[in-house]
């Protein structure tokens, strides 16, 4: 039984409004990515200029790379860490369980700022030279707490008879891990990876302190250039690369649907 | 005697393509204690929301005191309302919940403060003014949830199954206490649940409604000694419905044989169905009856036994004190108050 | 269960010498002389005593007031929001929340980026008011510029926890205070808003923490002489390398938002 109350008109104008300010940059530099002229003042015509400009651009190119191995390999190490740190927090019943958990999150709750800031000088003091090394320790401290995140909530939400039960039919404890908790972890896994990755791919400003002078990322690639100014290649970068988000968006809800959908019949065959 | 205070009628109720009510016509009286009664899905919820004003029919016109109100929004009208789940304010206390409808009326503090102790007197509650609402236990929240309904002084009550979350010993004495609190308040109280026997313990008028219609409205005792179709038959306690036909006044045929009965006005030969209430059904001597049949099954109840009882034509449900073992051959004997003639559902 | 302990270890291990210990580190850094190696500091306040000076005071209070306003401006702008979102049906709701977070899910650079094309000297907006006839106006470069840059990426973090609290609260309190008497407004005013407050207490926080900390947004629409707490510890850090008074810049941003954090929860009714 619906009882919505209709919103009045001056409501779908206010959200119409909100929504068309929201949406209106991304429209923007998608358009004018596909303009022929260098200037962002009027569409002059059709063309992909831009796009193989940005292709041929190596800089660029090689900072994609590296972004795409920085966040691949920051995701895979953040991974088995935080399934580790999820299963382990599930079972363990310290008394510093709390400050375990309030530790696990607090790279989320630092601002980004002070998280650069303070790896850089720990860095530093460890000796450890700039570069890629530094990047993926960095990464993958911001990247855990996603994957731990969604482990923890699948965890809480799965039925603990089901370990036990494999218990009581011999499985040892390891194997009832393996064969029961981790299989059913997966899509929470899965689904805190592409989190983890995009987050990766998005970051700036940890990035900024701890890349050193000879590695770039794609996105300290973009910053540095558009510091200067606006430049049409950088339209064809950002479409391409809202293209790629929205992708991993689409697998992320769609890796969410498939566990919500597991869920509810778990629920129905009770 | 008796005023008419609020008239239902023709009412229609249409969620998206969905039709929830379909022409509902009642009465409510000053001072009554109405029930509405149905399983659930059968309207009366969405009865209740219509009196209230949470929501508008779809047609038909609610009237109150002899004037339309269908359109008038909630807050003006003289009618409160107890929730099902209370809709206690979680960051008042006891006090200002109670008080919130007076404080909205600008009423002098010392008068709300009054008023307000008064009804925590009334429910039960004294002292209980500072309390956090959402400490409480279910039944105490409850009381409060009446005592902020009837402390606006309304003309009529309405409960939606207020006891539904409550556990069985506290129900049973709020089930007492409410239809204490009514007769000392004087109002009228329309009361919606889908508990047969709390709808036939604290009312004094039942509305029994199914898939958007009322079935029957009547005395409870009216309800359960002469239900008018197989549903209220079925609905309201356990019976042995049987299907059968009248030959004339007082006169019923079924099961193939024919039977006294008191009921009458029903045209010859008309097809009917009968319903047997269990404990009206004796266990006697196969010879001392005429319908027969062998137990299948006896099933202890606390007070009385339950036999099933197989005979040629069905099985019959006896509740009696007697115990008969499985598999004996008894007769079912019943006198002629014990059958209730109805018309046959969807034939008037 | 032993077993599950050992699985936990290098997550404890990680945990231990990739965030507390770098944070406690930092600390010792603010306390420090420039130069200093941790191991052998020497306890010192002039990090602070220097911060006194007036520019840097001045930095602090600007990002404070801008940090203020764009929280204002977002809770102003997406309280209505999440409030004409929480009324369809719910369907309709997940699709809009969803509208709402798909630009959060788009690189922060990418949307300061588009705002630079709109804002320019000679772009988008000003073009249309040149055909107007309207002069350009300068808006790159101005506080103005830093806050619609601000408000448009952060207030998702403002409609989402906002139309949380206002999506779960129970409909029957809404029902029962017009039940009670009480018109619109006054259900608004006594029911809908008191129940919403944890939403909008958790959007202030979460708009506030980022604006307030925020280097790259005011750098990219502010220009490179725009400073604010974030550019200044950016600055410290990595043209300057006065890594000790960086830190303590750091600190004191971390006070300000653990001290305003503090009197948000105070505020909530709730909480207590």
């Amino acid at each position: 039984m619906s009882r919505v109350k209709k919103n009045s008109k001056f409501a779908s104008v206010y959200m119409g409004i909100l929504f068309f300010l929201m949406y209106l940059p991304i429209g923007v530099v998608i358009v004018f990515s596909f303009n022929e002229s260098k200037l962002p003042v009027a569409f002059t015509g059709f063309s992909t200029v831009w796009y193989e400009k940005l292709f041929n651009n190596h800089a660029m190119m090689e900072a994609l790379r590296n972004s795409l191995i920085l966040g691949a390999l920051s995701t895979f190490i953040s991974a088995v860490i935080g399934t580790l740190g999820a299963v382990g927090l599930s079972k363990i019943r310290w008394r510093s369980k709390g400050a375990m958990e309030y530790i696990s999150i607090l790279p989320l709750m630092i601002p980004e700022i002070i998280l650069g800031m303070v790896l850089m000088a720990f860095f530093y003091m460890m000796g450890l030279p700039f570069g890629m090394l530094t990047l993926l320790i960095g990464h993958t401290i911001f990247c855990v707490p996603y994957i731990l995140m969604e482990v923890k909530a699948r965890l809480a939400g799965m039925d603990p008879a089901l370990e036990e039960a494999a218990r009581d039919l011999g499985a040892t404890p390891f194997r009832a891990f393996l064969d029961i908790t981790l299989p059913l972890c997966m899509p929470a896994v899965l689904s805190g990876s592409l989190l983890a990755f995009a987050m990766s791919m998005d970051d700036v400003v940890i990035s900024i302190f701890i890349n050193g002078p000879k590695v770039s990322t794609l996105p300290i690639k973009v910053y540095t250039q558009i510091k200067t100014g606006v430049t049409p290649e950088i339209n064809a970068l950002c479409t391409i690369m809202l293209a790629v988000t929205l992708l991993i968006l689409g697998l992320y809800s769609l890796v969410k649907r498939i566990n919500q959908g597991e869920k509810t019949d778990e629920k129905q065959a009770h | 005697m008796k005023n008419k205070l609020i008239e239902l009628k023709d009412l229609t109720k249409n969620f998206d393509d969905q039709q929830v009510l379909r022409g509902i016509n009642l009465d409510i009286y000053e001072n009554e204690f109405l029930t509405l009664l149905g399983p659930s899905g059968c309207g009366k919820t969405t009865t209740l929301r219509i009196i209230a004003g949470f929501d508008e029919p779809s047609s038909g016109q609610v009237l109150f005191n002899g004037i339309e109100i269908s359109k008038v929004p909630p807050y003006k009208r003289e009618i409160n309302t107890v929730f099902q789940k209370y809709a206690l304010f979680p960051y008042l206390n006891v006090a200002d919940n109670i008080a919130f409808g007076l404080n909205l009326k600008k009423m002098d503090k010392s008068v709300i403060a009054q008023k307000v102790s008064r009804m925590l007197k009334m429910v039960g509650l004294e002292g209980f003014e500072k309390r956090d609402v959402t400490l409480l236990s279910g039944g105490q929240q409850q009381r409060v949830a009446i005592a902020r309904a009837l402390v606006n002084e309304p003309k009529v009550l309405l409960l939606d199954e207020p006891l539904g979350a409550l556990d069985a010993k506290i129900r049973k004495q709020m089930q007492t206490e409410l239809k204490k609190i009514q007769r000392e308040v004087g109002i009228t109280f329309i009361y919606v649940t889908h508990d047969q026997e709390e709808a036939l313990s604290m009312s004094d008028a039942v509305v029994v409604m199914n898939n958007g219609e009322i079935q029957q409205i009547g005395s409870p005792t009216d309800i359960y000694n002469e239900p008018e179709n197989r549903f209220v038959a079925d609905f309201i306690g356990e019976s042995n419905i049987i299907e059968g036909h009248m030959i004339k006044d007082f006169l019923v045929e079924f099961d193939g044989y024919t039977f006294e009965c008191v009921d009458k006005g029903f045209p010859e030969n008309e097809e009917i169905e009968v319903v047997l209430r269990p404990e009206d059904l004796d266990i006697v001597e196969p010879d001392k009856a005429q319908i027969t049949g062998v137990v299948k099954n006896v099933t202890f109840k606390g007070v009385h036994y339950e036999i099933i009882v197989e005979t040629e034509s069905r099985t019959y449900m006896v509740h009696t004190t007697d115990y008969a073992e499985v598999g004996r051959k008894v007769g079912l004997s019943f006198g002629p108050e014990d059958i209730h003639v109805m018309w046959k559902m969807g034939a008037y | 269960m032993k077993q599950f302990k050992r699985l936990t270890t290098p997550y404890m291990l990680w945990a231990a010498a990739m965030i507390v210990v770098p944070l406690i580190m930092i600390v010792l850094y603010t306390f420090t002389e420039e130069g200093n190696s941790v191991l052998t500091f020497s306890f010192t306040l002039d990090n602070f005593t220097r911060f006194a000076e007036g520019t840097y005071v001045n930095v602090i209070l600007k990002s404070f007031r801008l940090g203020l306003l764009t929280t204002g401006l977002c809770l102003l702008l997406g309280y209505p929001m999440a409030f004409f979102i929480s009324r369809f049906s719910e369907k309709t709701q997940a699709l809009l929340i969803l509208l709402v977070t798909i630009p959060e899910w788009i690189n922060m650079l990418l949307r300061t980026y588009a705002w630079m094309n709109l804002l320019s000297d000679n772009g988008i907006i000003n073009q249309l008011l040149g055909l107007l006839g309207i002069d350009p106006v300068t808006m790159m470069y101005t506080d103005f510029s830093v806050v619609v840059g601000l408000v448009c990426n952060f207030m998702p973090f403002m409609i989402i926890p906002i139309h949380t609290s206002l999506s779960k609260m129970d409909k029957s309190l809404i029902e029962a205070a017009y039940d009670l008497g009480a018109n619109k407004i006054q259900t608004f005013r006594k029911v809908i808003w008191k129940l919403s407050i944890p939403g909008v207490l958790n959007g202030i926080m979460m708009v506030f923490l980022l604006s307030v900390s925020t280097f790259v947004i005011p750098k990219l629409l502010g220009g490179g002489q725009y400073m604010l707490i974030g550019n200044l510890i950016e600055t410290q850090f990595i043209s300057v390398g006065d890594w000790n008074f960086g830190s303590a810049i750091s600190m004191i941003l971390a006070v300000i938002i653990l001290v305003f954090m503090r009197l948000m929860k105070k505020m909530d009714p709730q909480e207590d």
